[in-house]
């Protein structure tokens, strides 16, 4: 489904990302693991288009989107919900969802999608015209999540959704990923949680300083004695 | 001297110069909440509008009401056009940058106006309907007078309407907080950026023509002043935020006429220094402005 | 030895300024004390333009400061009881020597600077351009208005005719030494270092609101410098003088001729004053049915702004200095590698893709 290919990224002088090449297949849930720094989140931004590489290529579903400007990438299916949340502080919960959906043209599937988003996370309902900037952490993580649906996902790039939550919280969003799985929507994911995202993904690659130094089958990676040391806490 | 009459002549004079400003600086908010850009050719858009409209009024025969809708039009044009290809290019450099490009484009409208239309001050003759006075409660005022006020309130009645109501709204909302982010929403983040600029520069034309129709007169350099002082209103009433600017328009506009019309002769013609000396200290004691949130760090 | 180097380029010019005096008809004597006085405004405006990042427009007040300042002190005291009779008596029967006059000017303009600096630069780089900018609007007013110390609009004119080339060139050469020590001074990299990122300037102990407030204290010190020597060359003096135009051009060299670069903004200085007095001969010769294009030079000016911006923001120059282009072409002493190149680069790339 999506095939990047020797990506080469760059910040001014920075060599961010040294050539990475991943697979997602369609009805996966595939983890991006590594510590700080290790270029998860330049990775994702790239593939959204936000930033523009260097080298190399992406091809979703066969078309190129390595120049496409990044609305064009939501609307073919490729939706980011970025890490931090980056929730619209100043519009409120149904705004912020309805601005996500904006660009769709199947308004019925759209009143149906804002109900499905209402029943997973029925405390956005309930707070639906406050604003966004009133939300608790793991509320506007929701919304965040919320409002990538409302965008009409085929594959969803997740960039950190448990970063800073309560446990709880977090219960409650890995749920929601496993079940948008069970939706149809194919997930890329990354984490500094390299447990619970091992647990949760069918496959993983393991980024560090801006290469891909591992990959494989969640299982076997979470059984690789390196990997364990590195980033399971032995 | 303070006749009850007299002052509520002021008042009218205050709601008119106001209502201007507001127009003018809710342009200048509009665009700064995007793009952080202070939009020194902003000012001139209103001379621009002026000079079509005065073009329509008299060239061209127009009825008023076409040649202001002609005015907007034209000038949203031209602001589109010039977003395009003077400020789109610098998306990403350095803010002053941009701030650079408009005072360059600033001197390119005034000298343009000099070279072609010289600049020599042209008369606007209003329609006679218009400077037509009337006499109400005893109160003389000029259907002109009236016009202003009216007009103002419902070109911001209807700006507020689609900001808060429109997907576009929205998304000009969501990119003054985030431009990255609203990318991410699908949006295309461009031609919300058109749209801004258009509305900006079309709500300039319509102050120019208002302006104008006041004072009787454009010549090149008819609306930089107006231009500066309603950025001094809009930090006034917080930059970047709408109804701020429309606050900071009027307060600016009833405190400059009050100022010269309650103060001694001798003072009131430090009527332009006095609105800038109200920015320095603004700028000291509230930099955020009356309604102004603090700015917000974009990732 | 090595240490006699600059001074002589300083002699050379010095002794050419000389000659041109005593040479030259007043006519390009003009044109060349001019170019001596906007690249003191250009150099001068480029300390927070460039260096400190702050975005400066209010030289024409600190010029406006400069010129009537010295103008009212160094008007012969029977001349200034009918050209301003009405100056309180201690200020009326002073006449000092044009220098004198032209450090109070300076200090005087250094103060406003200060005074104005201290609530302007609390705020973002931006918001200077605008409240300057305000800060030029008020001494118009105020010039415009102060009838017994400025005479209104009318203006002072039969000032002595004080700025030779000599006095032109003599404060060119003493603005771009000090401000060249003051840029390569460890003061001058603090400047840089809150341009290029004040947050890790701040970490680094870099006192940010003192850095930023002297270069703009120093900027409009010269100006008003620049201002003395204009009102003694044109030898009348109006609050228009003083508009917004002369910031506009002067910020027209700084950009075009490099922000950040001594050089450049001596070039753009020279350039921007030629270019245009050559210019408005066309706009008369080229007249459409007999009208002249009045505006044209300042359109050309405005393109050319334009132009760098979109194609070369760097400016001319970019940040190098003279020393370092001869140095790159084999010429002269090599002068040590000082510039922070590479930092304005780093955000260029992240942002939005347009």
């Amino acid at each position: 489904m999506l095939s990047v290919q020797n990506l080469h990224v760059y910040y001014g002088r920075i060599h961010a990302l040294k050539g990475i090449s991943l697979e997602v297949n369609a009805g996966e849930i595939v983890a991006l693991i590594g510590s700080n720094g290790a270029g998860k989140t330049t990775t994702l931004a790239t593939l959204s288009g936000l930033l523009r590489p260097r080298e190399g290529h992406i091809y979703f579903e066969g078309r190129d989107l390595t120049r496409l400007p990044a609305h064009q990438i939501v609307r073919l299916g490729v939706v980011h919900c970025p890490e931090g949340r980056q929730v619209f502080a100043r519009l409120t919960v149904t705004e912020n969802l309805r601005l996500a959906a904006a660009h769709r043209t199947d308004r019925k599937n759209v009143a149906r999608d804002l109900e499905y988003v209402h029943q997973l996370f029925p405390i956005l309902a309930e707070r639906r015209n406050q604003h966004a900037g009133t939300l608790s952490g793991g509320e506007q993580q929701m919304l965040a999540i919320g409002r990538a649906i409302m965008s009409r996902p085929r594959l969803l790039l997740l960039d950190e959704p448990s970063l800073g939550l309560a446990p709880m919280v977090v219960e409650t969003i890995f749920r929601v990923i496993g079940s948008l799985r069970q939706h149809g929507v194919t997930i890329l994911l990354v984490e500094q949680n390299a447990y619970r995202a091992l647990q949760l993904a069918d496959r993983a690659y393991v980024m560090e300083t801006g290469y891909i130094k591992a990959s494989g089958l969640s299982q076997v990676l979470a059984d690789d004695p390196a990997v364990k040391a590195a980033y399971l806490g032995g | 001297m303070l006749t009850p009459s007299y002052v509520a002549q002021q008042v009218i004079n205050a709601l008119n110069i106001g209502s201007i400003y507001a127009l003018v600086a809710i342009g200048l908010t509009v665009v700064y909440g995007i793009l952080r850009l202070i939009n020194f050719a902003h000012g001139d858009m209103m001379t621009v509008g002026a000079y079509v409209a005065l073009a329509a009024l008299t060239a061209l025969a127009m009825p008023a009401v076409a040649a202001l809708l002609i005015a907007m039009l034209v000038v949203s044009a031209l602001g589109i056009v010039i977003e395009r290809l003077a400020y789109r290019p610098l998306r990403g450099a350095p803010e002053v940058a941009m701030l650079i490009t408009s005072l360059a484009i600033s001197s390119l409208i005034q000298n343009g106006a000099t070279m072609t239309l010289t600049a020599q001050p042209r008369p606007v003759r209003l329609p006679a309907e218009l400077t037509q006075r009337i006499s109400a409660l005893g109160l003389s005022f000029a259907v002109m007078d009236v016009i202003i006020i009216a007009l103002a309130i419902a070109l911001m009645v209807a700006l507020t309407l689609f900001v808060q109501r429109t997907t576009l709204g929205i998304a000009m909302r969501a990119c003054s907080e985030n431009v990255r982010v609203t990318q991410l929403m699908g949006i295309d983040v461009n031609r919300v950026i058109a749209v801004a600029f258009a509305i900006s520069a079309g709500l300039a034309a319509a102050a120019g023509v208002l302006w104008t129709g006041k004072f009787g007169i454009v010549d090149p350099f008819t609306g930089f002043l107006p231009g500066l002082k309603a950025f001094v209103a809009a930090v006034i009433g917080g930059i970047g935020n709408i109804p701020g600017a429309m606050l900071g328009g009027y307060l600016l506009g009833f405190a400059e006429v009050f100022f010269v019309a309650f103060m001694p002769p001798e003072v009131s013609g430090y009527r332009d220094a006095f609105v800038f000396v109200l920015l320095l200290i603004v700028l000291l004691v509230r930099p955020s402005g009356l309604l102004g949130a603090r700015e917000v760090n974009r990732a | 030895m090595k240490r006699l180097v600059p001074l002589i380029p300083i002699a050379v010019v010095m002794g050419l300024a000389g000659l041109a005096q005593s040479a030259l008809n007043d006519y390009y004597q003009r044109i060349l004390a001019v170019i001596a006085i906007n690249v003191i405004l250009a150099v001068s405006l480029n300390l927070t333009n460039g260096y400190s990042g702050d975005f400066s427009l209010g030289h024409a007040a600190f010029m406006a400061i400069g010129a009537y300042t010295s103008a009212i002190l160094t008007l012969p005291v029977r001349m200034k009881a009918v050209v301003l009779p009405d100056l309180p008596p201690w200020l009326g029967q002073v006449e000092l020597p044009f220098a004198v006059a032209v450090v109070i000017g300076s200090g005087l303009a250094a103060l406003v600077a200060f005074i104005v600096g201290i609530p302007v630069l609390r705020l973002r780089g931006h918001y200077l351009a605008v409240a300057t900018l305000g800060l030029m609007v008020i001494v118009q007013v105020i010039a415009l208005n102060w009838q017994p110390f400025t005479r209104g609009a009318r203006g002072i004119n039969g000032l002595p005719p004080f700025t030779t080339l000599l006095w032109a060139y003599g404060w060119m050469l003493v603005t771009i030494a000090v401000i060249w020590r003051i840029v390569h001074s460890s003061f001058g990299r603090a400047m840089m270092a809150v341009r290029e990122d004040e947050l890790a300037a701040a970490c680094r102990g870099v006192p940010i609101f003192r850095t930023r407030l002297l270069a703009f204290v120093c900027g409009a010190l010269f100006a008003s410098i620049a201002g003395a020597l204009w009102a003694h060359l044109i030898t009348a003096i109006t609050p228009s003088s003083f508009s917004f135009l002369i910031t506009f051009n002067v910020v027209a060299m700084v950009v075009i001729g490099g922000s950040g670069s001594i050089t450049g903004s001596v070039i753009g200085a020279v350039l921007m004053t030629l270019l245009p007095e050559l210019l408005r001969r066309f706009e008369t010769a080229l007249a459409i049915g007999g009208q002249p294009l009045y505006g044209l030079s300042q359109i050309v000016v405005a393109l050319m702004m334009l132009g760098v911006m979109l194609f070369r923001p760097q400016g001319l120059m970019g940040r190098r200095e003279l020393p370092e282009v001869l140095a790159a072409m084999g010429i002269g002493v090599p002068t040590r590698p000082s510039r922070v190149e590479a930092a304005g680069e780093k955000t260029a790339q992240a942002q939005t893709p347009g």
